[in-house]
């Protein structure tokens, strides 16, 4: 998205700058609750036509699931997973729809080496602003949920927006807008929590008694939350991580190493300085031009050569 | 003649030599053309490379991008700059991996290293083309180089994106951005050997050395070079 909005804005990649902190927005938040989920696409459809994308015709594969990854052309996608329940011996199919997690510790922002390419706005979206992206790629490796791509056509990288341009004026996202069951909602981030709760009760009270809300604290919480039949084993709904952080690799890459490498270059640089006015330069003394003008001499009479002649 | 005393040793030496006459200066080859453009082309890439680099390393330096034409244009170019040096250095590695296999003189100068760096020579053994600091460049460069290049490859978005798993690149990202940083210090510290041991810039920009450089810090070579080649005035083609 274009950093155009209204929104004030919290984070801010690669930036040392403050961020305006007088306002504070109220964080909001998508509920999915996948047992509502009918897998009818109509997120997927609504979020290509706000969006004005169209991604290429794929091939089937036996699978419902189409196209059969998230894309830079396709910011969200209802993943089936065919799922043997082995205490009921029933058939579940566990549909979710895949996309931006909107984490409040944004793996992505934390990798993103290009100032402003990644935001948080204070509501807790978090966005891409691509006229800033340079296509390294680094939120790809920041990411504990493997959501952002990076476009082959124009090398940036790509991901749900949570519709920031229709939030910013006070609308729902197209895909909310567009589901026809109400499985995904939208709203301040604790009416959401609040609703998922009355969510779970439910499902509990349907013999799901491992029902529960996804909203992974490994990462502050995510501004997309979904409500799971089995919260238990988040992995069964097509590999959502169980316990989802940004890895100890860019943690530490984007820490440790960051501290560690200025301070080997800035001491190299200091050490060799010191030295210099300490130490001195490492000079020729003219005495020792003589003895290798007199050695070079001795060896050419002693291999029976000719006159050393200096130049 | 103008002479000062060094009162570090309180010896007398002249100040300024009397220029007349025939300078009593002998000079030794040491490095090719070829081997000095070969040098060049690999430092110049390094340079680039570390201000590219750098430029995505910290946001304190991302302003370095604009020497290149922005953030986009330096991710594009930086991954090139570094197959150019990786093929150059191939060519530098082929050239002088012999003369930097470590011998007993390296373990007996590393045991000096006081000496060394107090500028002690006389202290030391005699020494072949090439001492056991600058063996540790070589050999430091080698292995990071490797490092940074298999590790690039695998970050090359454009191209090979795809080819490995983001786990495995979390992990190229990391080692490539610590073999950078250690190769960038050992260079600091290449750099400063040349101003800080005078005469030595003249073998990468002229070829040659002074006798009285090479006697006093590479007399082991010296002697092997006092024997021919300085008085048929060759310049050695195997870099020995």
């Amino acid at each position: 998205m274009a950093d155009y909005s209204s929104l004030d804005i919290r984070q801010r990649s690669a930036s040392t700058e403050t961020p305006p902190e007088i306002r504070r927005q109220v964080e909001v938040a998508k509920l999915i609750d996948v047992s509502k989920c009918i897998g009818c696409k109509a997120c997927q459809s609504a979020c290509e036509e706000w969006n004005d994308l169209r991604d290429d015709v794929g091939v089937n594969t036996g699978n419902y699931q189409n196209p059969h990854d998230l894309t830079a052309k396709t910011w969200t996608l209802m993943r089936f997973e065919e799922y043997e329940n082995p205490q009921t011996n029933h058939l579940e199919w566990l549909i979710r729809k895949d996309g931006c997690m909107h984490c409040t510790e944004p793996g992505c922002l934390k990798a993103c080496p290009s100032p402003g390419a990644i935001v948080q706005y204070s509501n807790g979206i978090v966005d891409f602003i691509e006229e800033n992206c340079i296509g390294c790629g680094y939120c790809v490796k920041g990411c504990p949920f493997n959501i952002p791509r990076i476009s082959q056509t124009d090398h940036k990288a790509y991901k749900c927006t949570l519709c920031s341009d229709r939030v910013a004026v006070g609308q729902a996202p197209a895909c909310a807008k567009a589901c026809p069951t109400g499985s995904i909602m939208f709203g301040t981030k604790q009416a959401m929590i609040d609703q998922a709760q009355t969510r779970v009760e439910d499902l509990k009270s349907r013999g799901f008694e491992h029902a529960g809300l996804y909203d992974p604290a490994g990462v502050g919480g995510t501004h997309v939350m979904y409500v799971l039949h089995h919260a238990d084993q988040p992995s069964l709904y097509s590999g959502l991580p169980n316990d989802p952080k940004i890895s100890p690799l860019v943690a530490f890459w984007k820490g440790g190493a960051k501290v560690f490498g200025l301070a080997a270059m800035g001491f190299a640089a200091v050490a060799g300085f010191f030295h210099y006015v300490t130490a001195g330069p490492n000079e020729v003394a003219p005495e020792e031009e003589e003895e290798a003008v007199e050695m070079a001499e001795a060896k050419r009479r002693q291999n029976g050569g000719g006159e050393v002649r200096p130049h | 003649m103008t002479i000062h005393t060094d009162i570090r040793d309180g010896e007398t030496r002249p100040l300024h030599q009397d220029k007349g006459g025939a300078p009593e200066v002998l000079y030794v080859p040491r490095y090719t053309g070829l081997q000095r453009v070969n040098h060049w082309i690999t430092a110049i890439l390094f340079t680039l490379l570390t201000l590219s680099g750098l430029a995505m390393f910290s946001p304190y330096l991302f302003s370095l991008t604009g020497l290149f034409g922005g953030g986009q244009a330096t991710r594009a170019i930086h991954p090139w700059f570094g197959v150019a040096l990786a093929v150059s250095f191939v060519f530098l590695f082929i050239r002088f991996w012999k003369l930097n296999i470590p011998n007993k003189d390296d373990v007996e100068w590393s045991k000096r290293i006081g000496d060394v760096v107090t500028n002690r020579e006389d202290r030391l053994p005699e020494l072949g083309k090439y001492n056991a600091g600058q063996k540790m460049v070589f050999w430091g460069q080698t292995a990071l180089i490797t490092v940074m290049l298999i590790s690039g490859l695998m970050i090359w978005n454009t191209y090979f994106g795809g080819l490995t798993t983001i786990e495995t690149q979390r992990w190229a990202l990391l080692a490539h951005s610590l073999a950078a940083v250690i190769a960038i210090a050992i260079i600091v510290v290449h750099i400063y050997a040349g101003i800080w041991v005078r005469g030595t810039g003249r073998a990468m920009v002229r070829g040659t050395v002074t006798g009285g450089w090479a006697y006093r810090h590479h007399r082991k070579w010296f002697r092997q070079m006092a024997g021919g080649t300085v008085r048929k005035g060759s310049v050695d083609k195997r870099g020995s």
